[in-house]
């Protein structure tokens, strides 16, 4: 067997076992995987022991790990959000016409599914740093104008959110033709695969915002854990599960051009974590609905179990209160509650403006996928500017809506239904 | 570990499964499999570019070929060549219709601590069951006096002409490309062209009445 084969064959194990993760919840992902390892290595018999080592060393790098790119559904959605993200808003230059962005779509398309199989994009003048692609996933959507621009109807919910009176928003943060999550478990992996999708769109397009978040390192807790945000909240627990009918109806468009695709709202919403330190941890607690141990509402139970809304304290008041946000999230108060989004945030600490006084500029990149933002999101986002008392901690100031065309089969141009 | 992952899968891919294929013997009516699309369980190269191979009975398969956009006058292919052949092949040029006028080249030392870039004498030996990998700073191929702009994502049928006669065609997707640089500077020792190059990113000799 040659080596390409069996390098082959190991990825496909490996790919085999980051799949099964995604529905299998916590430990069984990572019980897959272990046996495809396993199973790669038995695949090599023609090896010296020292090379045998060196493979089974090897098995349990999350480096050689690859997310399919083909589908019928993008990457970067329902596979489970690596530690490293990278949001790219890019504007299509004023002469990319609709031949044009064909082209660039299918440079992108090419350049993407190369780079999170783990191999160099062509013309990638630095091939080795895309040998170890740690579950880089690229996932594309599409704002208004490059509907427009290649002469296509956009979907009626694809454009900005309506004004919120909790809004700041700035320009320079927000909206844009095309967008790019790019996600890998290795933030050098993730840098190169930047640079290349961007050589390969600059012809065509100029870089609006680029923002950047993160979670847990790969490895510091169990898979499926639920992430934290930087106020220390377990952030993510209400989220439909990937795999199963609940997550499907929320989040996949059902048919039309999009279908298979979704929609992405990214908002970015800064956390004054200095007015939190002010905050004592019953206020927190109680703003939130939830216990910061655990996530678990304060109704008890563990993390995924059911508020109990209607359970009132010796006081008489709601042992949720009324203002929390998880009971305004979910509109329980509300005669048109209920929605379901998948929120994929990611976190950003970044630099505060140099010379001031702050020693913080942090936040969520709150990404939330669902199939009508109108239907879904909105709704959530009006009550919640309506009354959270969290908002008196946050502040949305970047927002941008996008359609995400299906996935790619091989030999396809991403967007293709769409734009074809 | 890490550092031994092959940079270039397809063109492993590529020596692997034409490997299998020659096994059945050159009248196996089997398709020899585009190295990328055969290799499409390991993703990119399956994609719709770079990967476009010879017809089923051609002993050499063609991989991640790609041409370097230009407006006009020059650019470079570049591309790797896998051979399934029981003897070597010798490559002795290229044709295609984007430009009139194709040529092999090769880069080599100067003589002086440099490089350049000069046509290749008699073309480039396939060994039997070997490969020419064709890159920038390397070997590549010339594509002269451009017929129209190469515009990033859109591609270039490339015809491989070989000694004995046969012919390879490929599909080459164009990129753009910073390096391969389209202009060499007039005051380099030993350039007497001044003519625009996209050729593979050093000096270039031996251009004199090409280009623009």
């Amino acid at each position: 067997m040659s080596r390409g084969d069996h390098d082959a064959g190991r990825r496909r194990l490996l790919r085999a076992g980051a799949i099964a993760g995604v529905g299998a919840g916590i430990g069984a992902g990572a019980g897959v995987l272990g046996a495809g390892a396993v199973r790669a290595r038995e695949d090599a018999p023609g090896r010296s022991a020292s090379a045998t080592d060196a493979s089974a060393a090897s098995a349990d790098l999350v480096g050689e790990e690859t997310i399919p790119f083909h589908g019928r559904h993008q990457a970067g959605i329902a596979t489970p959000a690596p530690a490293h993200a990278v949001f790219l808003g890019l504007d299509l230059r004023p002469e990319t016409d609709r031949d044009a962005v064909l082209r660039m779509l299918r440079v992108l398309t090419d350049d993407a599914a190369r780079l999170t199989a783990g191999t160099a994009p062509l013309a990638d003048t630095e091939p080795e740093l895309a040998a170890a692609p740690a579950r880089l996933t690229v996932t594309v959507g599409f704002g208004p104008g490059l509907l427009q621009r290649a002469a296509r109807e956009a979907p009626a919910w694809l454009a900005p959110l309506p004004a919120f009176e909790i809004d700041a928003l700035r320009p320079e943060l927000g909206d844009g033709d095309l967008m790019l999550q790019v996600g890998a478990e290795d933030p050098l992996a993730l840098a190169h695969a930047v640079r290349m999708l961007l050589k390969g769109l600059r012809g065509a397009a100029t870089l609006r915002w680029r923002q950047q978040g993160f979670r847990r390192a790969h490895g510091a807790v169990r898979p499926g854990t639920t992430m934290r945000n930087l106020f220390g909240q377990v952030d993510g627990t209400a989220n439909p599960q990937p795999g199963t009918p609940a997550f499907d109806r929320a989040v996949w468009i059902p048919e039309g051009p999009f279908a298979g695709g979704t929609s992405l709202v990214l908002r970015r919403i800064r956390m004054d974590v200095d007015t939190w330190d002010e905050l004592d941890r019953t206020g927190r607690e109680e703003a939130m609905g939830r216990r910061l141990a655990d996530g678990a509402p304060l109704t008890g139970g563990g993390e995924h179990d059911a508020p109990d809304f209607a359970a009132r304290s010796e006081n008489g008041f709601p042992v949720i209160a009324e203002f929390s946000h998880v009971r305004r999230a979910r509109g329980v108060d509300a005669a048109d509650g209920g929605q379901v989004i998948f929120r994929r945030a990611y976190n950003y600490d970044v630099a505060p403006d140099p010379g001031g006084a702050e020693i913080s500029e942090s936040g969520l990149l709150f990404a939330s996928y669902q199939a009508d933002p109108r239907a879904q999101f909105v709704p959530i986002q009006e009550r919640l500017a309506e009354l959270d008392l969290l908002n008196r901690w946050t502040t949305p100031i970047g927002s941008a809506v996008f359609a995400i065309p299906p996935g790619a089969a091989e030999g396809e141009m991403l967007g293709q239904s769409v734009l074809e | 570990m890490t550092a031994s992952i092959p940079a270039r899968r397809p063109v492993l891919l590529a020596l692997g499964l034409l490997g299998l294929a020659a096994c059945t013997g050159p009248d196996d009516s089997d398709p020899t499999p585009a190295p990328g699309s055969a290799g499409s369980d390991d993703g990119g190269s399956a994609d719709s570019s770079g990967a476009s191979s010879a017809p089923a009975d051609a002993p050499i398969a063609v991989a991640d070929a790609w041409v370097k956009a230009a407006e006009s006058g020059m650019t470079a292919a570049f591309a790797t060549l896998t051979s399934t052949a029981d003897a070597p092949m010798r490559l002795v040029g290229a044709r295609s219709e984007a430009a009139p006028t194709l040529q092999l080249h090769e880069t080599a030392s100067d003589g002086s601590g440099g490089m350049s870039m000069k046509e290749k004498e008699g073309g480039f030996e396939i060994p039997a069951g070997g490969a020419l990998v064709l890159e920038p700073g390397g070997d590549h191929i010339m594509l002269l006096d451009l017929a129209a702009p190469l515009l990033a994502g859109d591609a270039v049928e490339i015809v491989l002409l070989f000694e004995d006669g046969a012919e390879v065609p490929f599909t080459a997707q164009i990129r753009d490309f910073t390096g391969a640089q389209e202009e060499y500077s007039s005051d380099m020792d030993g350039m007497e062209d001044s003519g625009g190059a996209s050729d593979g990113g050093g000096e270039h000799a031996g251009h004199e009445g090409m280009g623009r």
